[in-house]
This record gives C-alpha cells, structure tokens and sequence, in this order.
C-alpha cells in the first residue's frame, strides 16, 4: 500500500473514531451526576455498616472482597512465574558490587527510604480511613526498599530483603487473605463476610475485617514487588558476569 | 466541564502523544513515567484519590523500574 492511500485510511478511520468517542463521551452523565443505584447504596451504608470512612476500600475487601483475593492471586501467580523462570537459571552467586560511589549519594538515598518507609506505612495504615490502601501503600513499601538498592547499598539491600523472609511474607500475605475468608465461614457467614470488631468509624482500629485484608494486601504486595526487583536484578548481575 | 479539568485532559493527551511518537528507549521509560503523572493530576481533579494514588505508584514508580532494568538487560549488562 502507498503513503498516500494508507494516510487517506488513516484520515478515514480516525474522523470515524472520533465521530464515535465524541458522541460517547457526550452521552456521558455530567460529572458528580453519577446515576448508578450501587455507588448510592453503598455510600449511604458503607460507613454505618462497617465503620470504615474510605468506601473505596470498604469496597475493595468488602462488599467485593472475592473479586480482591482474586487479584491477590494474580500477583502472586505472575511473582512465582517469574521467580522460577528466572532463579532456575543461575546459581546464588551474591557478588553485586555497589555500583555507587558517592557519600552524599548514599545519605540522601537512604533517608529518603526512611521517609518513603513511613509514608508507605502510613497509606497502608489509613487505607479504611483516607484514600490508599494496602496495594499502593505496598508498593510504596517496596519502593523505599529499592531505593535502598539505587543509592547504592547492594549488601543492605539484600540484608533487608533476605529471600526466605520475601517467599515467607509474601505466601503469608496471600495465604493470611483467604484464611480470614475461611474464618468468616467458621463463624458461620458467607466467606469473607465482615464479622469485625468495628470499633470507631474514622481511627485506625476500625472497620473489622477491611483493616485485616488490607494488612494482608499490604504484606502481600510489598513482598511481591520487592521480589520481583530482586530477580530482575539478580539476573542482570548474571548478565553482566557474562558480557564481562 | 470546568476550565481545570479541561487542561488536566488536554495536558493528558499531550503525554499520550508524546509517550507514542518517542522512539528512543530511555526517553521512552521517561516520558511514560511523566504521562502517568499527568493521569495522576487527572484523577485528582476529578476527585479520585485512590485512582490516583494507583496510577502513581504502577505508572510512576513500577512500570519505568521494571523497563529500565530491562533496557539495562538489553544492552547486556553495562
């Protein structure tokens, strides 16, 4: 096909596309004029049922608490791929050399893990309260462990991040959300149906179970990330020892 | 829609734009982690801090990671 006759089908099919994305979006409710019967249902009792002001998360590890340990799952699965593709591969070799040479490099790296440490725990921590939760706390988690990593400190890294300890958290993390689940049943409602304790609407200590699966979450997806950072940087030292 | 909102997705397409017409790897892990930031700004104008606070930390600290990373594995381990 020539330049021109493949810009013409480009012009063609792009007017039509926007015809179509505009005349959608125009269908569009107006913003804050949302008309579902579900959203309203659930902001009116999610924080008289379960205490728990942040009703983003209150759906997220409650009203569709399955949907969540499905995603959990996810993770964990596409983690174990990687892990047993990659680790099959090399031998534990454990000579990475700080690739950082810089005092100041270093110190300011390493506070602002320790700063990133707290914000991550504490977006984890309010996930039932303000916006957050354990999936983005968790990441930011293991951000601040990466960063340990990038401003240069490869043995600290590794010293914080032993791998029994990561497969451990990691297993528990989504192992600990379907066991609260089975709870549930155990107390004789649906699987991971809420039973509590709700304490105050608005503190740490409230909103039941959502606290508990989102802890989970957290430990979960901290582990996961930071493992998944430590098999790609693995398998590049492997690389690099090869080219070498 | 207000003034604000409009520029936050103005500002949106722009990124989309710049992140797909990049052809240098490196710029690209850079540029795609800037287009996150701006759903970032997006999502927060429209009142989705939780969206928001998602996107951040996928779009602008996971994803440009993991591709330089591989970029370095790429280019054999310099």
């Amino acid at each position: 096909m020539t330049r021109r006759g493949r810009l013409a089908l480009f012009a063609v099919s792009a007017a039509g596309l926007s015809a179509l994305l505009l005349w959608a979006v125009a269908g569009l409710p107006d913003f804050g004029h949302f008309q579902g019967r579900y959203g309203a249902t659930l902001n009116k009792v999610a924080v008289s049922e379960r205490h728990a002001t942040n009703v983003v998360t209150a759906i997220v590890f409650d009203y569709r608490g399955i949907d969540t340990l499905g995603e959990e799952f996810i993770l964990f699965t596409s983690v174990i791929g990687v892990a047993l593709l990659l680790r099959e591969t090399r031998d534990e070799t454990g000579r990475i050399h700080d690739a950082v040479r810089s005092d100041a490099l270093r110190l300011v790296g390493i506070a602002f893990a320790a700063v990133l440490f707290t914000i991550g725990l504490y977006v984890v921590a309010h996930g039932p309260i303000t916006p957050g939760g354990g999936f983005q706390g968790g990441v930011v988690l293991a951000g601040a462990f990466t960063l340990v990593y990038l401003a240069g400190d490869y043995r600290a890294y590794r010293g914080l991040t032993p791998q029994p300890a990561l497969d451990f958290v990691e297993g528990a993390g989504a192992g600990g959300y379907a066991v609260i689940g089975i709870v549930s049943m155990l107390l004789g409602s649906a699987y991971l149906h809420n039973f509590g304790p709700f304490g105050t609407p608005g503190t740490l200590a409230s909103a039941g179970t959502i606290s508990m699966l989102n802890l989970a979450t957290a430990l979960e997806v901290t582990a996961a990330f930071v493992l998944l950072f430590t098999e790609f940087l693995e398998d590049l030292q492997l690389t690099r020892e090869q080219s070498a | 829609m207000i003034p604000l909102q409009a520029a936050a997705m103005a500002l949106v397409a722009f990124f989309a734009l710049a992140v797909v017409l990049t052809r240098e790897i490196v710029r690209l892990a850079m540029i795609s982690s800037a287009y996150a930031l701006t759903l970032v700004v997006l999502f927060v104008i429209f009142q989705a801090p939780d969206v928001a606070l998602s996107e951040l930390v996928v779009g602008a600290v996971a994803f440009p990671l993991v591709i330089v990373v591989a970029i370095v594995m790429q280019r054999g381990g310099e």
